[in-house]
């Protein structure tokens, strides 16, 4: 099935199979790596990317059902080689040690910080539920979004 | 963790959804939040996938006649953040907030939650606190179904062959209902192990109306209709509570898991019981 799809601000047709994940079609057929596998199983997050806005796991959605709409990645946020607050704020408070999770937390992160721009430390965690990091123990995450919201509020 | 190939279609109407849906083996899509799941571990394997995504009519929240009509296609996130929704059935937001995660929550809906009908999902302990109404549709028509008899077995409901959940109705809460839905996480899915949701409404120092939701207890959410009767006329001390909270799990045939035995759900419907009542008296005030 063709679909088209907006994708960090560039428009891409591709011929697909229905049955062809959303994190399949960005890291396999677009070569976006940003986005991880880390479950497959819809628990992990390590997927996270935006679609219309909306975090979404990747590894839980059909690239056809991204017909008609755009989709940001990890690799859509940094602008003209600036880092976005964000990364830079996980940068500066240690948010990462391995990486795996960090394009998903992240991605997570921007749309808790939409939702939400001066959470408390109890709404960042329930905020970021749906993300799982094996190396923190989250807390220099924790400390990453406080930094972030600071810095996008100031 | 690749599903069987299937045909994918995206109608713009209803009845162009019911005629589709009509195929063998075809299979609506709402968020795909459990459907997909199932298809990646090939436990589904539809020839057709509906997405209803492009069906109007199905995604608005209206209130009217002293109810709230919510479309099947509203998400967890639009139940959690929508001010009419706080302000008028402040419950259904409180569930959907605890529903898994943000990304669940983005594109999981109501309507797909009910129809796939996981006797562990949030929403049934609410629902049935609530009364709610389900209205069902295929080509032939409509009607409506109370929860309870729409909600029939683990992962089984009413629903006949092609037809679709296309709205919930729930009551517009009375001023000084006090509600709680309370939830003992199983914390690796976010499902709830219990989940007990609490409606009560005072008048003249006494419990005019109490009503009772638990669900993750049993194969089946149900109503506790023998707590409710035990609060219902009571001062609502909390004695009263937890005497009515004690008998939430009497007779029922609970779930027994790795996360949680028979005898320990039971244990945990009556100390979320009376926590959801506790809590709900205070806001009634
Ligand atoms: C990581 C994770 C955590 C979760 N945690 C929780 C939790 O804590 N609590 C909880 O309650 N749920 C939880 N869920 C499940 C989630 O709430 C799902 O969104 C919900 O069960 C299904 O809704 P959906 O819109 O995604 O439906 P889909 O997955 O699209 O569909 C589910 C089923 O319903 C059918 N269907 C969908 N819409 C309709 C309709 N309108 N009429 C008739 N049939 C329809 C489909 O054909 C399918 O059989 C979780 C899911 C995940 C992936
Ligand atoms: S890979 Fe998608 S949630 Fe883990
Ligand atoms: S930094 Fe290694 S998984 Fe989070």
């Amino acid at each position: 099935m063709n679909i088209t799809v907006t994708i960090n601000g560039t428009r891409h047709t591709h011929q697909v199979e229905p049955r062809l994940l959303l994190i399949h079609y960005l890291r396999e057929v677009l070569g976006l790596t940003g986005p991880h596998i880390g479950c497959e199983t819809s628990l992990c997050g390590a997927c996270t990317v935006a679609v219309d806005g909306k975090a979404v796991k990747s590894c839980t959605m059909f690239a056809v059902q991204c017909d008609g709409r755009e989709v940001l990645t990890i690799e859509g946020l940094a602008s003209n080689g600036n880092l976005d607050p964000i990364q830079l704020a996980f940068w500066e408070e240690h948010g990462l040690q391995c990486g795996f999770c960090t394009p998903g937390m992240i991605m997570t992160t921007k749309q808790l910080l939409e939702r939400n721009p001066s959470p408390s430390e109890t709404e960042i965690r329930h905020g970021l539920d749906g993300n799982l990091c094996r190396c923190t123990g989250y807390q220099h995450i924790v400390n990453a979004v406080k930094a972030a919201a600071a810095k996008m509020g100031a | 963790m690749i599903p069987q190939n299937f045909e994918y279609a995206t109608p713009n109407s209803l009845a162009e959804a019911f005629k589709l849906l009509g195929e063998s083996n075809a299979k609506a899509l709402a968020g795909g939040m459990s459907l997909i799941p199932l298809m990646k571990l090939r436990l589904a394997a539809p020839d057709k996938l509906i997405d209803l995504r492009n069906v109007p009519g199905l995604n608005s929240i209206r209130e009217e006649g002293g109810m709230l009509r919510i479309g099947a296609l509203v998400t967890h996130y639009e139940l959690e953040s929508s001010p009419l929704v706080r302000s008028r059935c402040p419950l259904l937001a409180e569930a959907a907030s605890q529903i898994g995660d943000i990304q669940v929550r983005n594109m999981g809906t109501i309507g797909g939650s009910v129809a796939h009908a996981d006797p562990a999902a949030d929403y049934p302990a609410s629902l049935h606190a609530l009364e709610a109404q389900v209205k069902l549709a295929k080509a032939g028509g409509e009607r409506t179904l109370a929860i309870g008899s729409f909600l029939q077995d683990t992962f089984t409901t009413a629903l006949d062959a092609g037809e679709l959940v296309v709205e919930i109705s729930v009551p517009v809460e009375a001023a000084g209902t006090g509600v709680s839905y309370q939830k003992c996480v199983q914390p690796a899915s976010g499902f709830a192990i219990v989940g007990v949701a609490a409606r009560i409404r005072k008048s003249g120092g006494r419990i005019a109306l109490a009503r009772v939701g638990v669900t993750g207890l049993s194969g089946k959410p149900f109503r506790a209709a023998n707590v409710e009767r035990l609060l219902e006329g009571a001062a609502g001390s909390a004695g009263d509570i937890s005497k009515a909270a004690a008998v939430v799990a009497d007779g029922v045939d609970a779930n027994n898991d790795l996360h949680a035995s028979a005898d320990y759900r039971k244990h945990l419907a009556r100390v979320y019981t009376a926590r959801a009542l506790a809590a709900a008296a205070r806001k009634a005030g």
